[in-house]
Protein backbone atom coordinates (compact mmCIF):
# COMPACT_ATOMS: atom_id res chain seq x y z
CA UNK A 1 0.00 0.00 0.00
CA UNK A 2 2.96 2.44 0.91
CA UNK A 3 4.04 1.78 -2.63
CA UNK A 4 0.27 3.28 -3.88
CA UNK A 5 1.17 6.32 -1.45
CA UNK A 6 4.96 7.15 -3.04
CA UNK A 7 3.21 6.54 -6.49
CA UNK A 8 0.81 9.62 -5.74
CA UNK A 9 3.30 11.42 -3.96
CA UNK A 10 5.89 11.21 -6.32
CA UNK A 11 3.53 12.33 -9.25
CA UNK A 12 2.19 15.56 -7.24
CA UNK A 13 6.05 16.80 -7.64
CA UNK A 14 6.24 15.47 -10.84
CA UNK A 15 3.28 17.32 -11.73
CA UNK A 16 4.56 21.03 -9.76
CA UNK A 17 8.14 20.20 -11.55
CA UNK A 18 6.69 20.04 -15.35
CA UNK A 19 3.37 22.81 -14.52
CA UNK A 20 6.26 25.19 -14.89
CA UNK A 21 7.83 24.32 -18.28
CA UNK A 22 3.81 23.69 -19.59
CA UNK A 23 2.82 27.02 -18.40
CA UNK A 24 5.63 28.54 -20.27
CA UNK A 25 5.34 27.01 -23.37
CA UNK A 26 1.59 27.22 -23.43
CA UNK A 27 2.06 31.06 -22.43
CA UNK A 28 3.96 31.78 -25.27
CA UNK A 29 1.88 29.38 -27.93
CA UNK A 30 -1.22 31.76 -27.08
CA UNK A 31 -0.16 35.46 -25.71
CA UNK A 32 3.30 35.80 -28.06
CA UNK A 33 2.59 33.33 -31.21
CA UNK A 34 -0.58 33.86 -30.91
CA UNK A 35 -1.15 30.39 -32.77
CA UNK A 36 -3.16 27.38 -31.81
CA UNK A 37 -0.86 24.20 -31.00
CA UNK A 38 -1.04 21.75 -33.83
CA UNK A 39 -2.54 18.20 -32.79
CA UNK A 40 -3.33 19.63 -29.63
CA UNK A 41 -4.92 16.30 -28.14
CA UNK A 42 -2.08 14.69 -29.35
CA UNK A 43 0.56 16.55 -27.46
CA UNK A 44 -1.39 16.66 -24.47
CA UNK A 45 -1.48 13.28 -23.79
CA UNK A 46 1.93 13.13 -24.77
CA UNK A 47 2.69 15.52 -21.58
CA UNK A 48 0.86 13.01 -19.99
CA UNK A 49 2.53 9.90 -20.57
CA UNK A 50 5.90 12.16 -19.77
CA UNK A 51 4.08 12.90 -16.65
CA UNK A 52 3.09 8.90 -16.07
CA UNK A 53 6.89 7.53 -16.65
CA UNK A 54 8.66 9.85 -14.90
CA UNK A 55 6.45 9.10 -11.63
CA UNK A 56 6.87 5.33 -12.35
CA UNK A 57 10.23 6.01 -13.36
CA UNK A 58 11.20 7.44 -10.17
CA UNK A 59 9.31 5.86 -8.00
CA UNK A 60 11.11 2.82 -9.09
CA UNK A 61 14.23 4.26 -9.13
CA UNK A 62 13.44 5.25 -5.17
CA UNK A 63 12.10 1.56 -4.02
CA UNK A 64 14.89 -0.76 -5.71
CA UNK A 65 17.91 1.12 -7.46
CA UNK A 66 18.72 3.75 -4.80
CA UNK A 67 18.75 1.91 -1.55
CA UNK A 68 20.50 -1.38 -2.80
CA UNK A 69 23.18 1.37 -4.58
CA UNK A 70 23.14 3.47 -1.07
CA UNK A 71 23.91 0.28 0.68
CA UNK A 72 26.32 -1.15 -1.76
CA UNK A 73 28.68 2.17 -1.79
CA UNK A 74 28.40 1.92 2.07
CA UNK A 75 29.58 -1.84 2.25
CA UNK A 76 32.47 -1.10 -0.58
CA UNK A 77 33.79 1.93 1.34
CA UNK A 78 33.51 0.29 5.06
CA UNK A 79 37.27 0.20 5.87
CA UNK A 80 36.74 -3.50 7.18
CA UNK A 81 35.31 -4.85 4.03
CA UNK A 82 38.25 -3.07 2.41
CA UNK A 83 41.06 -4.14 4.44
CA UNK A 84 39.46 -7.70 4.23
CA UNK A 85 39.68 -7.58 0.40
CA UNK A 86 42.88 -5.97 0.32
CA UNK A 87 44.50 -8.44 2.80
CA UNK A 88 45.86 -5.61 5.10
CA UNK A 89 45.73 -6.58 8.36
CA UNK A 90 46.87 -3.54 10.54
CA UNK A 91 48.07 -0.03 9.79
CA UNK A 92 46.47 2.12 7.32
CA UNK A 93 45.45 1.52 3.98
CA UNK A 94 47.22 2.76 0.83
CA UNK A 95 45.31 4.22 -2.62
CA UNK A 96 45.85 0.54 -4.32
CA UNK A 97 43.69 -1.25 -1.34
CA UNK A 98 40.30 0.95 -2.80
CA UNK A 99 40.48 -1.38 -6.11
CA UNK A 100 36.81 -2.77 -5.81
CA UNK A 101 35.64 0.93 -5.25
CA UNK A 102 37.19 2.15 -8.47
CA UNK A 103 35.71 -0.58 -10.02
CA UNK A 104 32.39 -0.19 -8.55
CA UNK A 105 32.17 3.52 -9.34
CA UNK A 106 33.15 2.75 -13.28
CA UNK A 107 30.35 -0.49 -13.31
CA UNK A 108 28.08 1.95 -11.95
CA UNK A 109 28.73 5.24 -13.86
CA UNK A 110 28.21 3.39 -16.74
CA UNK A 111 25.13 1.53 -16.03
CA UNK A 112 23.34 4.63 -14.97
CA UNK A 113 24.10 6.40 -17.96
CA UNK A 114 22.87 3.67 -20.23
CA UNK A 115 19.49 4.10 -18.32
CA UNK A 116 19.66 8.02 -18.32
CA UNK A 117 16.57 9.31 -19.42
CA UNK A 118 17.85 12.67 -20.73
CA UNK A 119 20.48 10.92 -22.61
CA UNK A 120 18.60 8.77 -24.48
CA UNK A 121 16.60 11.72 -25.86
CA UNK A 122 19.62 14.25 -26.54
CA UNK A 123 20.88 10.50 -28.84
CA UNK A 124 17.54 9.89 -30.40
CA UNK A 125 17.90 13.76 -31.82
CA UNK A 126 21.48 13.00 -33.14
CA UNK A 127 20.75 10.42 -34.86
CA UNK A 128 17.64 11.96 -36.88
CA UNK A 129 19.90 15.29 -37.42
CA UNK A 130 23.53 13.16 -38.34
CA UNK A 131 21.46 11.41 -40.61
CA UNK A 132 22.80 8.15 -38.56
CA UNK A 133 26.31 9.42 -39.18
CA UNK A 134 26.08 8.81 -34.99
CA UNK A 135 24.17 6.35 -33.66
CA UNK A 136 21.29 6.27 -30.36
CA UNK A 137 23.86 3.30 -29.14
CA UNK A 138 26.86 4.77 -30.10
CA UNK A 139 26.21 7.96 -28.66
CA UNK A 140 24.94 6.23 -25.59
CA UNK A 141 27.89 4.19 -25.01
CA UNK A 142 30.60 6.70 -25.36
CA UNK A 143 28.97 8.58 -22.67
CA UNK A 144 28.58 6.10 -20.49
CA UNK A 145 32.16 4.85 -20.91
CA UNK A 146 32.95 8.40 -20.17
CA UNK A 147 30.96 8.89 -16.85
CA UNK A 148 32.82 5.58 -15.68
CA UNK A 149 36.34 6.61 -16.28
CA UNK A 150 35.22 10.01 -14.56
CA UNK A 151 33.79 8.83 -11.68
CA UNK A 152 36.54 6.18 -11.22
CA UNK A 153 39.04 8.85 -11.83
CA UNK A 154 36.94 11.32 -9.06
CA UNK A 155 36.50 8.03 -6.69
CA UNK A 156 40.77 8.31 -6.62
CA UNK A 157 40.95 11.91 -5.95
CA UNK A 158 38.90 11.25 -2.86
CA UNK A 159 40.58 8.59 -1.56
CA UNK A 160 44.44 10.36 -2.23
CA UNK A 161 42.90 13.65 -1.13
CA UNK A 162 44.20 15.75 -3.84
CA UNK A 163 42.45 18.64 -5.03
CA UNK A 164 39.53 18.81 -7.40
CA UNK A 165 40.43 21.92 -9.59
CA UNK A 166 43.67 20.16 -10.72
CA UNK A 167 41.85 17.52 -12.06
CA UNK A 168 39.24 19.44 -13.43
CA UNK A 169 42.03 22.02 -14.93
CA UNK A 170 43.75 19.58 -16.78
CA UNK A 171 40.23 18.05 -18.16
CA UNK A 172 39.71 21.31 -19.69
CA UNK A 173 42.89 21.73 -21.21
CA UNK A 174 42.58 18.13 -23.01
CA UNK A 175 39.06 18.95 -24.09
CA UNK A 176 40.21 22.52 -25.74
CA UNK A 177 42.95 20.40 -27.17
CA UNK A 178 40.62 17.67 -28.72
CA UNK A 179 38.49 20.62 -29.85
CA UNK A 180 41.25 21.88 -32.24
CA UNK A 181 41.36 18.36 -34.17
CA UNK A 182 37.50 16.62 -33.49
CA UNK A 183 35.34 16.57 -36.72
CA UNK A 184 33.29 20.05 -36.38
CA UNK A 185 29.92 18.23 -36.33
CA UNK A 186 30.52 16.69 -32.98
CA UNK A 187 31.69 19.67 -31.06
CA UNK A 188 28.56 20.80 -29.57
CA UNK A 189 27.20 17.80 -29.20
CA UNK A 190 30.46 16.69 -27.34
CA UNK A 191 29.34 19.90 -25.40
CA UNK A 192 25.79 18.93 -24.35
CA UNK A 193 26.64 15.01 -23.46
CA UNK A 194 28.93 16.81 -20.50
CA UNK A 195 25.16 18.47 -18.83
CA UNK A 196 23.12 15.43 -20.33
CA UNK A 197 24.61 12.72 -18.30
CA UNK A 198 23.72 13.47 -14.73
CA UNK A 199 20.23 13.56 -14.13
CA UNK A 200 17.32 11.25 -12.58
CA UNK A 201 19.60 8.24 -12.36
CA UNK A 202 23.10 8.98 -11.96
CA UNK A 203 23.50 11.92 -9.61
CA UNK A 204 22.10 10.11 -6.34
CA UNK A 205 24.18 7.25 -6.79
CA UNK A 206 27.59 8.70 -7.45
CA UNK A 207 26.80 11.55 -4.52
CA UNK A 208 25.67 8.50 -2.28
CA UNK A 209 28.91 6.79 -2.83
CA UNK A 210 31.20 9.88 -2.61
CA UNK A 211 29.58 10.84 0.57
CA UNK A 212 30.58 7.07 1.52
CA UNK A 213 34.07 7.43 0.67
CA UNK A 214 34.51 10.90 2.06
CA UNK A 215 33.17 9.72 5.23
CA UNK A 216 35.02 6.75 6.00
CA UNK A 217 38.61 8.18 4.89
CA UNK A 218 40.65 9.48 7.89
CA UNK A 219 41.06 13.42 6.93
CA UNK A 220 38.48 13.88 4.65
CA UNK A 221 35.24 15.98 4.88
CA UNK A 222 32.53 14.37 3.73
CA UNK A 223 30.84 18.03 3.16
CA UNK A 224 34.27 19.39 1.43
CA UNK A 225 35.29 16.18 -0.66
CA UNK A 226 31.99 14.16 -1.12
CA UNK A 227 30.86 17.07 -3.93
CA UNK A 228 32.95 16.89 -7.29
CA UNK A 229 32.56 13.93 -8.50
CA UNK A 230 29.08 15.11 -10.60
CA UNK A 231 31.75 17.63 -11.83
CA UNK A 232 34.06 14.26 -13.22
CA UNK A 233 31.00 12.82 -14.36
CA UNK A 234 30.48 15.68 -16.62
CA UNK A 235 33.79 16.43 -17.85
CA UNK A 236 34.96 13.25 -19.23
CA UNK A 237 31.98 12.35 -21.82
CA UNK A 238 32.64 15.64 -23.22
CA UNK A 239 36.34 13.80 -24.34
CA UNK A 240 34.87 10.46 -24.89
CA UNK A 241 32.27 11.61 -27.25
CA UNK A 242 35.05 13.68 -29.12
CA UNK A 243 36.81 10.52 -29.34
CA UNK A 244 34.03 8.43 -30.39
CA UNK A 245 33.82 10.84 -33.80
CA UNK A 246 37.87 10.95 -34.43
CA UNK A 247 37.68 7.16 -34.17
CA UNK A 248 35.00 7.23 -36.45
CA UNK A 249 36.45 9.53 -38.89
CA UNK A 250 39.46 8.07 -38.60
CA UNK A 251 37.73 4.08 -39.50
CA UNK A 252 36.55 5.67 -41.81
CA UNK A 253 39.52 7.27 -43.73
CA UNK A 254 41.49 3.95 -43.37
CA UNK A 255 38.53 1.96 -45.51
CA UNK A 256 38.80 4.52 -47.97
CA UNK A 257 42.75 4.22 -48.18
CA UNK A 258 41.80 0.74 -48.37
CA UNK A 259 39.85 0.65 -50.75
CA UNK A 260 41.83 3.15 -52.79
CA UNK A 261 44.92 0.92 -52.73
CA UNK A 262 42.34 -2.53 -53.65
CA UNK A 263 41.60 -0.65 -56.64
CA UNK A 264 45.06 0.52 -57.53
CA UNK A 265 46.14 -3.15 -57.27
CA UNK A 266 43.43 -3.95 -59.08
CA UNK A 267 44.47 -2.22 -61.91
CA UNK A 268 47.72 -2.76 -61.84
CA UNK A 269 46.71 -6.43 -62.41
CA UNK A 270 44.24 -5.41 -65.04
CA UNK A 271 47.48 -4.38 -67.04
CA UNK B 1 -2.76 -5.40 -32.12
CA UNK B 2 -0.66 -3.73 -33.56
CA UNK B 3 0.16 -1.05 -31.12
CA UNK B 4 0.31 -3.92 -28.21
CA UNK B 5 3.15 -5.10 -30.40
CA UNK B 6 4.84 -2.00 -30.50
CA UNK B 7 4.41 -0.93 -26.84
CA UNK B 8 5.65 -4.92 -26.00
CA UNK B 9 8.61 -3.47 -28.11
CA UNK B 10 9.30 -0.32 -26.06
CA UNK B 11 8.81 -2.14 -22.86
CA UNK B 12 11.86 -4.95 -24.20
CA UNK B 13 14.05 -2.19 -25.35
CA UNK B 14 13.34 -0.76 -21.48
CA UNK B 15 14.43 -3.56 -20.05
CA UNK B 16 17.92 -3.19 -22.05
CA UNK B 17 18.42 0.11 -20.90
CA UNK B 18 17.99 -0.89 -17.48
CA UNK B 19 19.89 -4.19 -17.95
CA UNK B 20 23.55 -2.70 -17.01
CA UNK B 21 22.28 -1.56 -14.15
CA UNK B 22 20.87 -5.14 -12.74
CA UNK B 23 23.93 -6.81 -14.11
CA UNK B 24 26.48 -4.52 -12.09
CA UNK B 25 23.88 -4.35 -8.82
CA UNK B 26 24.39 -8.59 -8.98
CA UNK B 27 27.43 -8.95 -9.89
CA UNK B 28 28.81 -6.88 -6.60
CA UNK B 29 26.33 -8.83 -4.83
CA UNK B 30 27.34 -12.14 -5.42
CA UNK B 31 30.58 -12.09 -5.77
CA UNK B 32 31.80 -9.05 -3.76
CA UNK B 33 29.49 -7.95 -0.76
CA UNK B 34 28.29 -11.46 -0.60
CA UNK B 35 25.48 -10.44 1.78
CA UNK B 36 21.90 -11.12 0.95
CA UNK B 37 19.84 -8.41 -0.54
CA UNK B 38 17.06 -7.13 1.75
CA UNK B 39 13.80 -7.25 0.47
CA UNK B 40 14.08 -8.85 -2.98
CA UNK B 41 10.58 -8.95 -3.79
CA UNK B 42 10.38 -5.10 -3.69
CA UNK B 43 13.14 -4.31 -5.47
CA UNK B 44 12.08 -6.82 -8.30
CA UNK B 45 8.37 -4.45 -8.74
CA UNK B 46 10.88 -1.02 -8.18
CA UNK B 47 12.75 -2.44 -11.48
CA UNK B 48 9.51 -3.24 -13.75
CA UNK B 49 7.96 0.46 -12.30
CA UNK B 50 11.35 1.55 -13.86
CA UNK B 51 10.68 -0.15 -17.02
CA UNK B 52 7.35 1.20 -17.63
CA UNK B 53 7.99 4.54 -16.29
CA UNK B 54 11.14 4.83 -19.24
CA UNK B 55 8.94 3.29 -22.15
CA UNK B 56 6.16 6.01 -21.24
CA UNK B 57 8.47 9.11 -20.75
CA UNK B 58 10.07 7.99 -24.31
CA UNK B 59 6.75 7.83 -25.93
CA UNK B 60 5.76 11.27 -24.34
CA UNK B 61 9.13 12.53 -25.40
CA UNK B 62 8.31 11.75 -29.26
CA UNK B 63 4.64 12.99 -29.14
CA UNK B 64 4.47 15.97 -26.85
CA UNK B 65 8.29 17.56 -25.44
CA UNK B 66 9.93 16.98 -29.38
CA UNK B 67 7.29 17.93 -31.96
CA UNK B 68 6.31 21.42 -29.24
CA UNK B 69 10.00 22.36 -28.96
CA UNK B 70 10.47 22.24 -32.56
CA UNK B 71 7.25 23.95 -33.59
CA UNK B 72 8.13 26.26 -31.25
CA UNK B 73 11.25 27.02 -32.67
CA UNK B 74 9.74 27.40 -36.49
CA UNK B 75 7.44 29.67 -35.20
CA UNK B 76 9.66 31.92 -33.93
CA UNK B 77 11.82 32.15 -36.72
CA UNK B 78 8.57 32.80 -39.09
CA UNK B 79 7.53 35.59 -36.99
CA UNK B 80 11.49 36.74 -36.79
CA UNK B 81 11.02 38.58 -33.27
CA UNK B 82 14.00 38.43 -31.97
CA UNK B 83 13.32 39.82 -28.53
CA UNK B 84 10.13 37.51 -27.72
CA UNK B 85 12.33 34.57 -28.53
CA UNK B 86 15.14 35.35 -26.02
CA UNK B 87 12.61 36.25 -23.60
CA UNK B 88 11.03 32.77 -23.75
CA UNK B 89 14.72 30.80 -24.03
CA UNK B 90 15.22 32.80 -20.48
CA UNK B 91 11.48 31.77 -18.96
CA UNK B 92 12.14 28.56 -20.02
CA UNK B 93 15.77 27.95 -18.20
CA UNK B 94 14.84 30.12 -14.84
CA UNK B 95 11.22 28.42 -15.37
CA UNK B 96 13.07 24.96 -15.12
CA UNK B 97 15.52 25.69 -12.94
CA UNK B 98 14.24 26.97 -10.03
CA UNK B 99 11.74 24.14 -9.30
CA UNK B 100 14.30 21.66 -9.78
CA UNK B 101 14.54 19.23 -6.88
CA UNK B 102 18.25 18.06 -6.86
CA UNK B 103 19.10 21.68 -6.82
CA UNK B 104 17.03 22.65 -4.16
CA UNK B 105 18.73 19.49 -1.86
CA UNK B 106 22.64 21.25 -3.42
CA UNK B 107 21.84 23.72 -1.99
CA UNK B 108 20.66 23.49 1.15
CA UNK B 109 23.99 21.74 1.63
CA UNK B 110 25.77 24.47 0.57
CA UNK B 111 24.26 26.67 2.72
CA UNK B 112 25.74 24.27 5.78
CA UNK B 113 28.87 24.51 4.63
CA UNK B 114 29.27 27.91 4.37
CA UNK B 115 27.50 28.16 7.86
CA UNK B 116 30.32 25.56 9.42
CA UNK B 117 32.70 27.61 8.05
CA UNK B 118 32.01 30.80 9.08
CA UNK B 119 31.57 32.41 5.89
CA UNK B 120 27.50 33.17 6.90
CA UNK B 121 26.10 33.04 10.44
CA UNK B 122 24.84 29.55 12.03
CA UNK B 123 21.10 30.71 12.21
CA UNK B 124 17.98 29.26 10.24
CA UNK B 125 16.78 32.27 8.92
CA UNK B 126 20.33 33.20 7.28
CA UNK B 127 20.97 30.08 6.62
CA UNK B 128 17.65 29.50 4.21
CA UNK B 129 18.25 32.46 2.88
CA UNK B 130 21.73 31.69 1.48
CA UNK B 131 20.33 29.03 0.05
CA UNK B 132 17.57 30.48 -1.50
CA UNK B 133 19.61 33.29 -3.04
CA UNK B 134 22.18 30.27 -4.27
CA UNK B 135 19.11 28.89 -5.94
CA UNK B 136 18.00 31.93 -7.51
CA UNK B 137 21.90 32.94 -8.75
CA UNK B 138 21.72 29.20 -9.93
CA UNK B 139 18.25 29.73 -12.34
CA UNK B 140 19.12 33.08 -13.38
CA UNK B 141 22.28 31.97 -14.87
CA UNK B 142 20.52 28.80 -16.62
CA UNK B 143 18.54 31.32 -18.07
CA UNK B 144 21.25 33.69 -19.15
CA UNK B 145 22.92 30.41 -20.69
CA UNK B 146 19.50 29.71 -23.24
CA UNK B 147 19.63 32.92 -23.87
CA UNK B 148 23.14 33.33 -25.13
CA UNK B 149 22.64 29.79 -26.92
CA UNK B 150 19.98 30.87 -28.64
CA UNK B 151 21.56 33.56 -29.64
CA UNK B 152 24.28 32.25 -30.91
CA UNK B 153 22.65 29.80 -33.15
CA UNK B 154 20.67 32.95 -34.52
CA UNK B 155 24.50 34.37 -35.30
CA UNK B 156 25.89 30.97 -36.33
CA UNK B 157 29.02 31.52 -33.62
CA UNK B 158 31.05 28.87 -33.77
CA UNK B 159 30.58 27.23 -30.06
CA UNK B 160 33.86 26.24 -29.52
CA UNK B 161 34.97 29.62 -28.85
CA UNK B 162 32.49 30.63 -26.10
CA UNK B 163 32.55 27.40 -24.25
CA UNK B 164 36.50 27.78 -23.97
CA UNK B 165 36.00 31.52 -22.56
CA UNK B 166 33.72 30.43 -20.41
CA UNK B 167 36.46 27.52 -19.08
CA UNK B 168 38.79 30.28 -18.94
CA UNK B 169 36.37 32.28 -16.91
CA UNK B 170 36.22 29.27 -14.67
CA UNK B 171 39.66 28.17 -14.58
CA UNK B 172 40.63 32.00 -13.52
CA UNK B 173 38.05 32.19 -10.77
CA UNK B 174 38.71 29.01 -9.00
CA UNK B 175 41.86 31.04 -7.84
CA UNK B 176 40.02 33.46 -6.49
CA UNK B 177 36.79 31.96 -5.32
CA UNK B 178 36.34 31.04 -1.24
CA UNK B 179 37.71 27.19 -1.02
CA UNK B 180 34.42 26.12 0.49
CA UNK B 181 31.74 27.39 -2.79
CA UNK B 182 34.64 25.40 -5.94
CA UNK B 183 33.21 21.87 -4.87
CA UNK B 184 29.37 22.79 -5.13
CA UNK B 185 29.76 25.51 -8.14
CA UNK B 186 31.59 22.75 -10.07
CA UNK B 187 28.57 19.98 -9.05
CA UNK B 188 25.71 22.74 -9.66
CA UNK B 189 26.55 22.96 -13.38
CA UNK B 190 25.50 19.30 -13.54
CA UNK B 191 22.10 19.10 -11.70
CA UNK B 192 20.68 22.32 -13.51
CA UNK B 193 19.60 20.33 -16.45
CA UNK B 194 16.73 18.06 -15.82
CA UNK B 195 14.95 15.40 -17.60
CA UNK B 196 12.17 17.26 -18.80
CA UNK B 197 14.27 20.35 -19.71
CA UNK B 198 16.80 18.20 -21.86
CA UNK B 199 14.76 16.71 -25.06
CA UNK B 200 12.56 20.47 -25.11
CA UNK B 201 15.70 22.56 -25.00
CA UNK B 202 17.57 20.32 -27.45
CA UNK B 203 14.69 20.31 -29.74
CA UNK B 204 14.41 23.86 -29.33
CA UNK B 205 18.06 24.24 -30.69
CA UNK B 206 17.93 22.19 -33.07
CA UNK B 207 14.39 23.32 -34.60
CA UNK B 208 15.76 26.86 -34.35
CA UNK B 209 19.13 25.60 -36.37
CA UNK B 210 17.55 24.23 -38.83
CA UNK B 211 14.84 26.51 -40.16
CA UNK B 212 17.49 29.58 -39.80
CA UNK B 213 18.83 29.52 -43.34
CA UNK B 214 22.89 28.98 -43.66
CA UNK B 215 22.74 26.81 -40.16
CA UNK B 216 23.40 23.20 -40.01
CA UNK B 217 21.35 21.21 -37.16
CA UNK B 218 24.34 19.16 -36.15
CA UNK B 219 27.07 21.96 -35.92
CA UNK B 220 24.98 24.78 -34.49
CA UNK B 221 21.68 22.99 -33.23
CA UNK B 222 23.22 21.00 -30.14
CA UNK B 223 24.58 23.62 -27.68
CA UNK B 224 21.95 24.68 -25.14
CA UNK B 225 22.89 22.26 -22.22
CA UNK B 226 26.56 23.15 -22.69
CA UNK B 227 26.19 26.40 -21.33
CA UNK B 228 23.43 25.33 -18.80
CA UNK B 229 26.08 23.32 -17.38
CA UNK B 230 28.63 26.04 -17.73
CA UNK B 231 26.97 29.29 -16.59
CA UNK B 232 25.96 27.99 -13.01
CA UNK B 233 29.79 26.86 -12.19
CA UNK B 234 30.48 31.15 -13.04
CA UNK B 235 27.90 32.31 -11.20
CA UNK B 236 27.56 30.63 -8.10
CA UNK B 237 31.24 31.40 -7.57
CA UNK B 238 30.61 34.72 -8.24
CA UNK B 239 27.93 33.99 -5.47
CA UNK B 240 30.67 32.79 -3.11
CA UNK B 241 33.32 35.41 -3.68
CA UNK B 242 30.42 38.64 -3.07
CA UNK B 243 28.30 36.75 0.03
Amino acid sequence: MDLLQKILDTGLSTITDVLPIVLIIFGFQVLVLRQRVTKLKRVLTGFVYVLIGLTLFLVGLEVALFPVGKLMAQQLTDPDFIKQTAGVLSGSLRWDDYAWVYLFAAAIGFATTVAEPALIAVAIKAQQVSGGAVTVWGLRVAVAVGVAAGIALGAFRIVTGTPLHYYIISGYIVVILQTLYAPRMIVALAYDSGGVTTSTVTVPLVTALGLGLASNIPGRSALIDGFGLIAFASLFPIMTVMGYAQLGEWRARRNLNRQMRLEAAGDSHDE
Amino acid sequence: MEQLRVFAGSLLSSFRDLLPIILVVAFFQIFVIRQPVPDFGRILAGCGLVIFGLTFFIRGLEQALFPIGESIAYAFARKGNVFWLLLFAFALGFGTTIAEPALTAVTAKAAVIAARDGAIATDKAVMADYALGLRLTVAISVGVAIVIGVFRILRGWPIQYLIMGGYAGVVIMTFFAPQEIIGIAYDSGGVTTSTVTVPLVTALGVGLASSIKGRNPMVDGFGLIAFASLTPIIFVMGYGMII
